[in-house]
């Protein structure tokens, strides 16, 4: 009973990093076993921005500024570490172009076999010969 | 600071500025350039291998100048300098030996869009295996996924995108994974260096907090590249993939592409959180045990297949599991074994896939064993490089794949009891099962009651593809009689990899 407690509180006192992790599973099971591509991109999109929001949740530190110097302050007490953020960028510049080529590849797909459900292609491709 | 010790940053910024040329150049003048580059790196890599076994030491080459907690760096030793040098040259010679098959089956104004994917691959080749930097590694897998599944989709028949598909979502599950677990471990020490994160994690295990944060980053790590790697469990997406890509995506997709994963995992084991915390954490007893499955069941696999290109892709996922099984043995040996391997299987699978592809062209494009029955009487280059690799991957003495057992043998002999055992019958099971799809395969190809449809069918060929398949032959017998000399060149490697 006092562990859950412990649990719990350390739960809420996390809440961003929980939640982070809540949306990382979520699109984790809709990348792996939704049947419509597009919700997969979806679920793959909600994968990456959970690993951004625990990467920015950890990064910040309540007031605290964003490390530029304006009143020639230079004590880094002040000022967050800037690292996480320029993370979370290119994170979302690589996460941008995988999607970029998926919906290309899932238009390619639709074209040819006027259907989006993963499953119902698999089975189509397999008739056709190479 | 010696111009040589430039070349490895030179590789993996050019190969990525080639591929931007090649994007806007026609087919032919894309390919020459992208050949032309492929060679340069060879000669680079070659020299930097010869610069760090002179030395004898490792070097660290700082992007930009900045000092060590900022700055992004490049870490050579003799391990790195060998795969780059091995891949490099692997990659020319695929690309040779596949060359009419990616002019036949490319759409013609899109060829050379496959040499972008090639350069692009080969520059993120080069970055998994210098690099030094967790952030750094996590960006180049993503360009190693996307590369591939572009150089698989090529052919754009429905079953390529299907298999595209597949590749990529499972690749997605996996960088996933991986990804959560850098950021993670960067959440608890707040490095992205790895021997920085070493240090910190050292002193966290000192301290024991974090135990279990830690166990699950491993677990994070391992899973991840496991599954861009096709071990076991999560191999469904390969045989679809390297079975129906064109003949040089096959080799290189099966020769490379699954290692580069694989360095990274080692780098990770070894530079951050070093070989004994791997053992107390049991993650090596898992990869022991998917590797000793995926030895036997990946064999079986191949076995059932009447398809050449899915049974070379089957014996693949077997081929990925002894390098698993190699880096499951808690050993120094095993380590060896799992890196011998790499090197082993590199030279010789892409071999077996490009004769392959040369097979098909002598038997009207099918590649099931029935019409390619006495393809290797009509394609008899072809048909040599595929009995050289056949005997390779069995594990003939003076053949490439022999050496990847021997050591791997030796690990089992150090290890403990049941270990010991286990790793002793899978070798054992696994030899027996190559030999018994691979000999068959062989007779096959060779065989005199061809049905005559292709009969009078013979293989015109073409300077790079015969070019390639002597130059792959050559290779793994010369893999094989100098074998002593790169299992001693990977152990000095090894010595100098960790922190």
């Amino acid at each position: 009973m006092v562990q859950l407690r412990e649990f719990l509180t350390n739960l809420f006192a996390n809440y961003y990093e929980a939640a982070a992790m809540i949306l990382f599973g979520i699109g984790f099971t809709s990348l792996l076993m939704h049947r419509n591509l597009v919700k997969k991109i979806i679920g793959f999109n909600f994968m990456d921005s959970a690993i951004y929001l625990f990467l920015a949740a950890k990064g910040y530190i309540t007031g605290r500024l964003a490390p530029i110097i304006t009143d020639g302050n230079t004590d880094p007490r002040l000022y967050v570490n800037p690292i996480p953020t320029g993370l979370v960028l290119t994170g979302i510049v690589v996460s941008v172009s995988v999607t970029a080529f998926s919906l290309a590849l899932t238009c390619r797909l639709y074209d040819k076999y006027h259907t989006l459900d993963i499953d119902e292609i698999t089975y189509l491709a397999r008739k056709e010969r190479d | 600071m010696e111009l040589v010790q430039s070349f490895p940053f030179i590789t993996i910024v050019f190969s990525l500025t080639c591929g931007v040329f090649c994007a806007v150049l026609r087919g032919n003048r894309a390919r020459t350039l992208c050949l032309s580059w492929l060679t340069v790196t060879f000669l680079m890599s070659l020299s930097v291998l010869l610069y760090t076994l002179k030395s004898d030491g490792y070097y660290i080459y700082r992007m930009g100048k900045w000092n060590a907690p900022w700055g992004n760096e490049i870490r050579v030793g003799v391990l790195e300098a060998l795969m780059a040098t091995a891949f490099s040259g692997v990659m020319l010679l695929s690309v040779l030996g596949g060359l009419n098959h990616i002019f036949e089956d490319c759409e013609a104004e899109k060829t050379n869009l496959y040499f972008t994917m090639i350069s692009l691959l080969m520059s993120s080749l080069f970055a998994l295996i210098y690099t030094n930097d967790l952030f750094t590694a996590y960006v180049f897998v993503e360009i190693n996924t996307i590369a591939s599944c572009a150089l698989v989709m090529l052919k754009s028949s429905g079953k390529t995108l299907v298999a595209t598909t597949r590749y990529l979502i499972m690749s997605l599950l996996g960088s996933g994974l991986f990804l959560l677990g850098i950021v993670m471990l960067y959440g608890i020490t707040g490095e992205l260096l790895m021997e920085s994160i070493a240090e910190k994690v050292r002193e966290i295990f000192a301290s024991g907090e974090y135990s279990l944060p830690l166990t699950v980053i491993i677990g994070l790590f391992s899973v991840g590249l496991a599954v861009k790697s096709a071990l076991f469990p999560f191999h469904s997406w390969l045989p679809d993939a390297h079975g129906s890509a064109t003949a040089a995506s096959s080799a290189v997709l099966s020769g490379l592409v699954l290692k580069g994963y694989i360095i990274v995992l080692i780098k990770i084991f070894y530079r951050i959180f070093g070989l004994s915390v791997i053992v107390s954490e049991r993650v090596s007893n898992f990869l022991f045990l998917f590797g000793f499955l995926a030895m036997i069941l990946g064999s079986v696999g191949a076995l059932r297949e009447r398809d050449l290109k899915r049974m070379l892709a089957y014996s693949s996922v077997a081929q990925v599991g002894y390098i698993y099984a190699g880096l499951g043995m808690h050993s120094q040996a095993g380590m060896v074994a799992a890196c011998v391997q790499i090197l082993a299987h590199a030279v010789t699978k892409p071999m077996l896939f490009i004769a392959a592809g040369g097979f098909m062209d002598v038997s009207g494009g099918n590649k099931d064993m029935a019409s390619l029955t006495g393809a290797g009487r009509r394609d008899p280059l072809g048909g040599a490089a595929f009995t050289v690799g056949a005997m390779s991957m069995i594990g003939i003495p003076s053949f490439a794949g022999f050496m990847t057992k021997f050591t791997l043998t030796q690990g089992a002999l150090q290890a403990h009891t049941p270990l010991m055992i286990m790793a002793l019958a899978a070798i054992a099971v696994s030899t027996l099962l190559n030999a018994l799809y691979y000999i068959p395969a062989v007779f096959t190809l060779f065989s005199r009651r061809d049905d005559g449809k292709y009969a009078g069918v013979r293989a015109r060929y073409t300077p790079s593809y015969a070019g390639a398949t002597v130059a792959f032959i050559l290779l793994n017998l010369g893999f094989g009689v100098f074998s002593q000399a790169i299992v001693d060149a990977v152990s000095r490697g090894l010595a100098m990899f960790g922190a």
